[in-house]
């Protein structure tokens, strides 16, 4: 399913605007991510995309030729992952899973099916008839996930899926999840303000600041060629450089750097990773810190002329 | 041995309270199957009181059960829905519309009767019918379920649970019968509990509301020890305990059944 976000915004009834009008289109089986620091309308994004929220008049919401902008969210025909699950607890695993399958008046036998199937997708075959109360925190995801998956919803979006495991979990978590909804064939958005997360799971990462979309791309797109300060800084920490531009060079405490383009600011965004140590650069450093980081060195130097 | 002491002394502490609250029970229950409590057990014990009672007061059994049975109705019909409203829309109304619930439990009881009379007592048909000693007991026992529902309600993500049933597709009703109503169930079950015992002890209310025609348990009780022998009285006291204890007891096994998970 296809994706049409034209002119959605909202604004609270206090007044504050937590989206600009925005556009987004993700295409069938895409799995698109939204980044951004909390407060940037990333989660109302979602929520609106779900109908758990309304959007301001002149938004529209298409998901392929149906206008969904009015629907509330039951019958959207969404799959939605809650941050902290929203897991019934008066239910077990299995009835869990089945809730959505119960509500659309399935025959008993095929509502069996359709869990087992999930079950197992999601590995959770020996767990289905155990409460919510008696799973651990990667279990309860991959139960919500299962949950949220077994109606067959047009769309699945999920909150923050991982931010409520714990940091020793999650990247196994994180690589798991990129698998399944690979697995599932669905058309994905998921929220998150982890780099590395949407770097991992999504195939194009939309980087939200300030209730607007600043930048959408693969995340190669977003490391390579940010578009602002911002995707720089956010995505991958690229080192910022303040000097006086020349036009084609820029002058900073330590020497000099040779700018790709003419015009360009003051203000330089490089990755460490394309800085050369070398005795014969154009830029003096002090090295302050070094350390190992098993594949690579991450060394900190201060911009400076101690020698020259 | 000062630690052994102190023991005693707790151990005599514990036991005088013990027989303080237990003595007058034991010794009420006993004059309601003794022949002739002026001459004491050595008279003989009978049962023929209790059948006395039975006799007597068997309408005011009834009377009891029906009133405490339909409060609990009534106020699970007013109660769910509205600790569902408030748990849903927290906010300075909601904490307003709570005290004003519960300003009946500060209120004399006298006094809730006596604006009960004051108000519909003029209305013959409904003055001498037992409905309106049902508002009276509303009134007085609908704080109880309403706090004890809301604060099961505010304890969970209400808001995200049903989030969660929504986006399955679960319609409002869908949403309050299969997951808001499951999940408050310890709090309207010990709601209910509440309910019935404050109903059938309630005596405040119902004694300025009650007829001639309409005596309940307690209001009967107070007439067998103004007007009875004593062992009369004695008895009631005893046919009350034997029909509470098993009702309470009914309604927690009830209350730990039902906290099972659906499957």
């Amino acid at each position: 399913m296809t994706l049409r976000l034209t002119n959605t915004s909202k604004t609270f009834p206090d007044g504050t605007k937590a989206l600009l009008p925005t556009e987004l289109t993700v295409k069938t089986g895409e799995i698109v991510s939204l980044l951004g620091p909390s407060g940037c309308g990333k989660t109302t994004l979602l929520r609106i995309i779900a109908g758990l929220e309304t959007s301001n008049a002149g938004s529209e919401i298409w998901f392929d030729d149906d206008n969904v902008t009015t629907l509330p969210v039951e019958r959207r025909k969404v799959g939605m992952v809650f941050q902290s699950y929203a897991l019934f607890p008066n239910m077990s695993v299995r009835a869990n899973i089945g809730y959505g399958l119960k509500i659309q008046k399935l025959s008993k036998l095929e509502i069996d099916s359709r869990i087992t199937e999930v079950l197992e997708m999601c590995q959770l075959q020996d767990f289905s008839a155990r409460a919510v109360s008696q799973l651990s925190g990667g279990q309860r995801q991959r139960v919500a996930l299962a949950r949220a998956i077994a109606p067959r919803p047009r769309l699945l979006l999920l909150d923050e899926p991982l931010s409520a495991l714990d940091a020793a979990m999650r990247k196994d978590l994180r690589d798991e999840l990129a698998v399944l909804l690979r697995e599932f064939e669905i058309t994905a958005i998921f929220v998150t303000h982890d780099q590395n997360e949407a770097m991992a799971i999504a195939d194009r990462v939309a980087v939200m600041s300030d209730g607007h979309i600043v930048q959408i791309g693969t995340p190669e797109e977003l490391y390579r060629n940010p578009n602002s300060a911002f995707v720089a800084g956010f995505v991958g920490n690229a080192m910022h450089l303040d000097g006086k531009s020349t036009g084609n060079e820029l002058i900073l405490e330590g020497g000099s750097l040779k700018l790709p383009s003419k015009g360009a600011g003051h203000n330089v965004y490089v990755r460490a990773e394309d800085v050369h140590i070398d005795d014969n650069g154009s830029l003096c450093g002090q090295v302050e810190t070094i350390t190992f980081l098993g594949t690579h060195y991450r060394v900190g130097s201060r911009v400076s002329c101690p020698i020259c | 041995m000062l630690k052994s002491k102190t023991k005693i002394l707790q151990l005599f502490v514990t036991l005088t309270a013990c027989a303080f609250l237990f003595v007058p029970m034991i010794l009420s229950l006993l004059a309601g199957v003794t022949s002739n409590y002026f001459k004491g057990v050595s008279s003989g014990l009978t049962l023929k009181w209790v059948f006395k009672v039975w006799e007597l007061y068997a309408d005011s059994i009834f009377l009891s059960m029906g009133l405490a049975f339909a409060c609990l109705i009534v106020t699970l019909i007013i109660g769910l829905p509205a600790a569902y409203g408030l748990a849903r829309h927290p906010g300075w109304l909601s904490r307003l519309l709570e005290e004003f619930i519960s300003l009946p439990l500060a209120i004399p009881g006298l006094a809730i009767a006596l604006a009960l009379l004051q108000l519909y007592g003029s209305l013959k048909g409904f003055r001498i019918s037992w409905t309106f000693i049902l508002v009276g007991h509303v009134l007085y026992t609908l704080p109880f379920m309403v706090r004890s529902i809301l604060a099961v309600l505010a304890s969970m993500d209400l808001k995200t649970l049903e989030e969660g049933a929504a986006s399955l597709g679960a319609s409002s009703w869908q949403r309050f019968r299969d997951i808001v109503v499951p999940n408050a169930m310890p709090g309207i079950l010990a709601g209910a509990l509440t309910v019935v015992t404050l109903s059938i002890g309630e005596f405040n209310i119902t004694w300025m509301l009650h007829t001639p025609y309409l005596k309940t348990l307690p209001v009967g009780l107070a007439d067998s020890y103004a007007s009875m022998r004593l062992e009369i009285a004695s008895a009631y006291t005893l046919v009350f305990f034997i029909l509470i204890v098993p009702l309470l007891m009914a309604m927690q096994w009830a209350s730990a059944r039902a906290q099972r998970i659906t499957l």
